[in-house]
């Protein structure tokens, strides 16, 4: 299998030129603007066939360029950053709605003011109620394969549902690392050509997408993207399977769980900072805590069964969120706490706020972290439930 | 008749669903939006009185839907299937020969 020492975008950018994709349309915004410089590359060195590139003047209508082309049957693809990803927030809900299944890179950025370009995941979190499939990755390697697979599960016929891979700005993006990349024949044996839920360029039986819905009908759409949604669990579930059969890596768990066995605490959180935290959970393993790891992987659709399956046997859960939902508290925190309300299982749950905007989270924070949880877990009570874990006090 | 002055729209199947299964995945709508009636939207109906009416079209020209066309006799006439009640023929006629009429259902 071919290697490739690569940054998080540039192994973005070689997935969606291995997935074979027809459609381009981007607008640059750091620190995503790489991705889009690489497909570019490829499109002026002729590496690329059948490769339409779309210079649009915003992200708004990078997100409509890759809905019209989707609508006829192409296969699209773009890639954003924060503010940008904020600009295409209606167009989300277009893409989502007329089932297009547009496969996009989110680089996570912190949200400005005060103006930041480091990482942060309230951008993508922020369009979770939007209809698209959320995936996070922790490496490049997983950059990579999550944009094949999504493709694979966008498209399938029980989906029909846009998805965005998400990567932490500069701790992935701009970092390189090596990426086992397969043979292109094995690629495209794995991701066939998209066969379209419907193409507009159908003159002889003409129609239109997203015409009105009045209260008759609106209704029935939104459950059928719920509907959808649940089905992706399968989807997602047999399509990592499938790839890890194929090429090596195995992503049938929509949580991955790290050394959780026997474990008392388990830190949950997503992303490239959770390559930190099994650093650490090795370290603390070896002075004695029994800790795992459980890094959520697909954020939408939320896998409900498998944290209900981990909670019922660790005493303590500790969720890590790069992100913060004001007037409550972190995103995953609040999905996972309300997901185990009507379960019989009860672990004491405790939310640390960490890396807001770029801040380094290191394997001593983790041990910390740890130790505080031991605490808590001894004495029965949480000393509160939010922690702003960083702040200078 | 002459159809530089549009005639009534064709008429097509309105798409009913009985059950969400029905419902194609996507939400599109075949053959254009001419099975997608917007007419059960109103509240008052405009009724043209046609002893009052100079045929002057102005009507015609206003119905922002458009849901107004003229007849062979060349009286206007309203499609009730997409008319939304908005009553801006009534409120424009110069002989107020349209009157908005509180519709039963």
């Amino acid at each position: 299998m071919p290697k490739k020492v690569v940054s998080g975008n540039y192994a973005a950018a070689y997935a969606a030129k291995h997935a074979r994709v027809e459609v381009v349309a981007a607008y640059p915004i750091t620190p995503q603007t790489s991705i889009i410089e690489k497909i570019a590359e490829f499109i002026a060195n002729g590496e690329v066939e059948n490769l339409q590139y779309v210079p649009v003047e915003s992200e708004h209508s990078a997100m409509a360029a890759c809905i019209g082309a989707s609508a006829t049957g192409a296969r699209a693809f773009t890639a954003t950053s924060a503010q940008g990803l904020a600009l295409m927030h209606e167009m989300l809900h277009w893409a989502a709605g007329a089932r297009l299944p547009i496969v996009m890179v989110d680089v996570n950025r912190a949200m400005a003011p005060p103006w930041s370009v480091w990482d942060d995941q309230t951008d993508s979190l922020a369009q979770r109620d939007t209809g698209w499939l959320q995936f996070y990755a922790e490496n490049n390697q997983e950059v990579y394969d999550g944009v094949l697979m999504a493709f694979k599960i966008a498209e399938h016929e029980k989906v029909n549902l846009p998805v965005m891979v998400v990567e932490s700005a500069f701790i992935l993006s701009h970092t390189y690392d090596v990426v086992d990349m397969p043979e292109q024949e094995e690629i495209d044996e794995f991701l066939p050509p998209r066969k379209p839920l419907y193409t507009l360029t159908d003159f002889e039986n003409p129609f239109s997408v997203g015409a009105l819905g009045t209260p008759a009908d609106y209704y029935e759409f939104r459950y059928k993207i719920a509907k959808a949604m649940e089905e992706a669990k399968k989807v997602i579930k047999e399509v990592g399977k499938e790839y890890g059969e194929r090429f090596g890596r195995d992503y049938s768990q929509m949580i991955e769980l790290y050394k959780t066995d026997d474990a008392e605490i388990v830190f949950m959180g997503m992303g490239s900072l959770m390559g930190t935290v099994k650093e650490a959970v090795d370290m603390l393993r070896s002075e004695g805590y029994k800790v795992g790891a459980a890094k959520v992987r697909w954020f939408r659709p939320f896998p409900k069964e498998e944290l209900y399956e981990l909670a019922k046997n660790v005493e303590g859960i500790a969720v890590l969120d790069r992100n913060f939902s004001f007037g409550q508290e972190g995103i995953l925190f609040n999905e996972a706490k309300g997901v185990l309300y009507n379960t019989d299982a009860k672990p004491i749950m405790k939310n640390y706020i960490v890396g807001l905007g770029g801040r380094d989270l290191t394997v001593n924070d983790v041990k910390t972290i740890a130790k505080n949880m031991r605490e808590i877990i001894q004495k029965g009570k949480l000393d509160r439930e939010i922690e702003w874990y960083h702040l200078k006090r | 008749m002459n159809t530089l002055f549009g005639e009534k729209k064709a008429k097509a199947e309105k798409m009913v669903f009985k059950s969400v299964d029905e419902y194609p995945e996507a939400p599109i709508t075949l053959g254009t939006t001419l099975s997608n009636f917007t007419g059960d939207w109103r509240t008052f109906m405009p009724v043209i009185d046609e002893s009052k009416c100079i045929k002057c079209y102005i009507c015609w020209k206003f119905c922002p839907e458009p849901a107004i066309y003229i007849k062979e006799d060349g009286y206007t006439a309203v499609d009730y299937d997409y008319c939304k009640g908005c009553g801006i023929c009534a409120n424009e006629c110069p002989t107020k020969a349209i009157s908005m009429v509180r519709e039963e259902k």
